[in-house]
C-alpha cells in the first residue's frame, strides 16, 4: 500500500464521562474506517450530527488524540507513534489543521501575527524576517487580509470571520500536503465563503493538497467534495461520492439531514419551517 | 404602535488604538440607528468585519477598551422601565443581565468556566432568577436542555468534555433559561448540523412567541433569517445600509451590496460556487469617502463617491442608504 496517504483503519475513541457515581462510556468515534489515496488529491468532507465525533476524528488524524482501538496511517507510519520533537515538526509539515471555534483555538493572550511567524520559520523552514513576513501576507491575501491589517493584534481584536481566515492562511504556510480543517467557514458570510471554498478547490486542482473538510454546510459541501462521510453518534452511517450521497441518501439520517436544510427563502407563515421535530436527546447514554 | 423595546440613536462607536507609535481609530459602528418593538426579532446580516458583533456589543453594553462610545444613545423600555444602558452602573447592570437581557456571544465558550461543572454554572447565572428550589430548578434546566437535544448527563461534564456544537448549545440555554425580556445572539448556531439548529430555532421561536420577548439576533446563515426574523438589517463597512421586513429585504432588495448578498446565496444542489463580490472589504481605519460601497458598487456615481447617502425610510417603512437604490421592478429581475 504504498500509494495511500492516509488509511484510518477502524478507528474508535472511548470516553467516559458523568459524575462518580454514575461514570459511563461511549464511544465517541465508533469503527470508522476511509483512505485518500496520495496520486489523486481529493476534497473528503464529513458531515453529521453535532456530537457525532467529527473533531474527535479529526484530533486523532493529527496524532493529538490517541485511538482507543484501530489505526491511523499517514503515508504509511502510525500517527500515534510519532513521538520527538524532529519527527513530529515534519509530520505537522505535511499535516496541518484549522480548529473550530477560532475563538477557542488562539491563546487570547498571543498577537495572532505570532502564530504565521512561528509557522513560517518551524514548519516552512524560512530564516530571515522580510522572508517570514512576506509568507504570511501571501497567505493573509488568499484570504482577502493583509499582513498589515493583522499585525500586532490580539484574538480578541479581530472580527469572527478575520480571525477565522488567519487560522486557514496560517494552516497554509507550511504548503501541506493534507489540510485537516474543522468548520473552516462557519463564521464567514455567503460571499467570502465562496471565496474561501474557491481556494480550497483551487489548493486541491493546483497544488495537489487533500482536504478533510468538516463542515455543517451542505451546500458548499455539495460542490467542492469529492467524497462524503455522514457520522451520527460516532459511527459513519453513510460514505460514498459526495453528490451520490446527497442526491439520493440512504440511510435514514442522511435523508433526515438533508430534508432539515433550511432554503434561504422567506416562508409563508413566519416560523414555520421550524416547527420542532421529535427530540432525540444527545448525550453520554446515547452513544451507550 | 406600541413604543420600541430597544431605541438606538445615531449611535457611534470606534475602537481607538495606538500600535508602533500611530494612532489608528476602526470606526466599526458609524451612526446607527434602530427601533425594535415588543415581541419582534430582529436579524442583523453583513459582510464580515462590518460592525455587526461591535455594535451588539455596545448595545449590550458590553464595551471594553479601546472600544470607545462617541455619540448616540441605546434606550430599553421594559414595559415601562426605562433605563438608558450606558448611564447604568455595574450592579444595576448586573441585575438585568440574564433576566430581563440576555447576550449570548459570538464564539462564547467564555461563560462556560473550563474548571466547573456546566451544573455548577448553571446554578452560578440562573438559580437565584428562577427562584424554585434546586432540585426543582435542576428540573427546570433538564427539561430545557432536552428542548436543545441535549441529555440531562452534560449536566455533568466539563466544558472540554463537550463538542463545539453542544457548548454552544449548552450557551443557548443558559441565556434563554431564565425567559428573558430581550436576548442579544451573536452567531449562535454555527457549530450546529441542520437537524439539531432546526430544533434549536423553533425552541427559540416558540419561547419567544409565547413570552413576546424580543431578539436581536447576529448571523451569516440567511437560511436563518429568511425563516426566524420578522425585519433584517444589512450592515456594510460599520453602517446599516438596508432594512426593511425580511420577507421584502429578500424578494426585493433595494441597496446593491443587499443585491449582491441575496444573489450569494448558495443552494443545495448548486454545482458551482456563486461569485464573491469583488475587491476587498474596506478599512474601517481609512474607510472610502462618499459612500463606502462605492469603489465595489455596479452602480457607483461621481456623487456616491463625494457624498454619503442617508438611511432614507420609504412609505410602507422600508429604510435604505444609497444615491440609487433598486426600484421594486429591478430588483425583482435581479433577483
Ligand atoms: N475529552 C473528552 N472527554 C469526554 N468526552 C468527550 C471528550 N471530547 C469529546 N467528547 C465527547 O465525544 C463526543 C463527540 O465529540 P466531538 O467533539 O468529536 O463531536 P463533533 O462531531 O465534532 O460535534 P460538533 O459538530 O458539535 O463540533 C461528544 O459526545 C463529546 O461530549
Ligand atoms: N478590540 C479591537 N481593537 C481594534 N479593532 C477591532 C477590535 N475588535 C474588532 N475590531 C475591528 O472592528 C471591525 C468590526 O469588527 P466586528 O467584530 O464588529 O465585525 P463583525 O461584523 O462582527 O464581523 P464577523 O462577521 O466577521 O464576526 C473589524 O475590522 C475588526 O478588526
Ligand atoms: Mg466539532
Ligand atoms: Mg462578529
Amino acid at each position: 500500500m504504498s500509494t495511500a496517504l492516509l488509511e484510518v483503519d477502524g478507528v474508535s475513541r472511548i470516553y467516559s464521562r458523568g459524575s462518580l457515581l454514575s461514570r459511563r462510556q461511549f464511544a465517541a468515534v465508533d469503527r470508522v474506517s476511509f483512505g485518500l489515496d496520495a496520486d489523486r488529491a481529493e476534497i473528503f468532507t464529513v458531515v453529521g450530527e453535532s456530537g457525532s465525533g467529527k473533531t474527535t476524528l479529526a484530533r486523532m488524524i493529527l496524532g493529538m488524540v490517541a485511538p482507543t482501538a484501530g489505526a491511523i496511517r499517514f503515508k504509511g507510519r502510525d500517527v500515534s507513534h510519532i513521538r520527538g520533537r524532529r519527527a513530529r515538526l515534519d509530520f505537522m509539515k505535511e499535516v496541518q489543521p484549522v480548529f473550530q471555534n477560532p475563538f477557542e483555538a488562539f491563546n487570547p493572550m498571543k498577537r495572532v501575527d505570532r502564530y504565521l511567524f512561528a509557522t513560517a520559520r518551524r514548519m516552512a523552514g524560512l530564516g530571515e524576517t522580510a522572508a517570514i513576513a512576506d509568507a504570511a501576507d501571501v497567505a493573509l491575501k488568499s484570504v482577502g487580509l493583509s499582513l498589515a491589517e493583522v499585525r500586532g493584534r490580539f484574538p480578541h481584536e479581530l472580527s469572527g470571520g478575520q480571525l477565522q481566515r488567519v487560522a486557514i492562511a496560517r494552516a497554509l504556510i507550511s504548503r501541506p500536503a493534507l489540510l485537516v480543517a474543522d468548520e473552516p467557514v462557519s463564521m464567514i458570510d455567503a460571499s467570502l465563503r465562496a471565496a474561501i471554498v474557491n481556494l480550497l478547490r483551487d489548493l486541491r486542482d493546483r497544488l495537489g493538497v487533500s482536504i478533510i473538510y468538516i463542515t455543517h454546510d451542505l451546500a458548499t459541501a455539495y460542490y467542492i467534495s469529492d467524497r462524503l462521510l455522514i457520522m451520527r453518534r460516532g459511527e459513519a452511517v453513510e460514505t460514498g461520492e459526495a453528490r451520490a450521497v446527497l442526491d439520493r441518501p440512504q440511510h435514514p439520517y442522511s435523508q433526515l439531514l438533508k430534508a432539515s436544510v433550511l432554503p434561504p427563502d422567506v416562508p409563508s407563515e413566519p416560523g414555520g419551517r421550524l416547527r420542532a421535530d421529535p427530540i432525540i436527546p444527545q448525550g453520554a447514554s446515547s452513544h451507550a | 404602535m406600541t413604543s420600541p423595546v430597544l431605541a438606538v440613536s445615531d449611535l457611534r462607536a470606534y475602537y481607538r488604538t495606538s500600535a508602533f507609535g500611530v494612532q489608528r481609530e476602526v470606526r466599526a459602528v458609524d451612526d446607527v440607528s434602530l427601533a425594535i418593538q415588543p415581541g419582534e426579532i430582529y436579524g442583523l446580516a453583513g459582510e464580515s468585519s462590518s460592525g455587526k458583533t461591535t455594535l451588539i456589543k455596545t448595545i449590550a453594553n458590553a464595551i471594553q477598551p479601546p472600544l470607545q462610545v462617541l455619540a448616540g444613545s441605546v434606550l430599553f423600555d421594559f414595559a415601562g422601565q426605562r433605563f438608558d444602558i450606558h448611564a447604568l452602573r455595574p450592579r444595576e447592570l448586573a441585575a438585568i443581565r440574564w433576566k430581563h437581557l440576555s447576550y449570548i456571544m459570538q464564539g462564547s465558550m467564555n461563560v462556560l468556566n473550563p474548571v466547573r461543572r456546566v451544573r455548577q454554572t448553571f446554578v452560578d447565572f440562573a438559580f437565584r432568577h428562577i427562584g424554585r428550589p434546586l432540585p426543582e430548578f435542576l428540573d427546570v434546566v433538564r427539561q430545557h436542555l432536552q428542548r436543545l437535544h441535549l441529555e440531562p448527563q452534560v449536566l455533568e461534564a466539563y466544558p472540554h468534555q463537550l463538542s463545539g456544537g453542544m457548548r454552544q448549545r449548552v450557551t443557548i440555554a443558559l441565556a434563554t433559561v431564565c425567559r428573558p425580556q430581550f436576548i442579544i445572539a451573536d452567531e449562535p448556531t454555527t457549530a450546529l448540523d441542520v437537524v439539531v439548529q432546526k430544533g434549536v430555532l423553533g425552541m427559540i421561536h416558540e419561547v419567544q412567541r409565547a413570552l413576546g420577548s424580543s431578539i436581536l439576533f447576529v448571523t451569516h446563515d440567511m437560511a436563518v433569517h429568511a425563516n426566524l426574523s420578522d425585519r433584517l438589517g444589512i450592515m456594510y463597512a460599520g453602517r446599516i445600509v438596508e432594512e426593511g421586513r425580511t420577507a421584502d429585504v429578500f424578494r426585493a432588495p433595494r441597496h446593491p451590496y443587499t443585491t449582491h448578498l441575496i444573489g450569494s446565496l448558495p443552494h443545495l444542489g448548486d454545482a458551482a460556487p456563486k461569485q464573491g463580490l469583488p475587491g476587498a472589504p474596506p478599512n474601517l481605519a481609512d474607510p472610502p469617502p462618499g459612500c463606502r460601497f462605492h469603489p465595489r458598487c455596479p452602480r457607483a456615481s461621481d456623487l456616491c463617491r463625494r457624498d454619503v447617502p442617508a438611511l432614507e425610510t420609504d412609505a410602507s417603512g422600508h429604510r435604505v442608504a444609497c444615491f440609487h437604490p433598486a426600484t421594486e421592478s429591478v430588483a425583482e429581475s435581479i433577483s
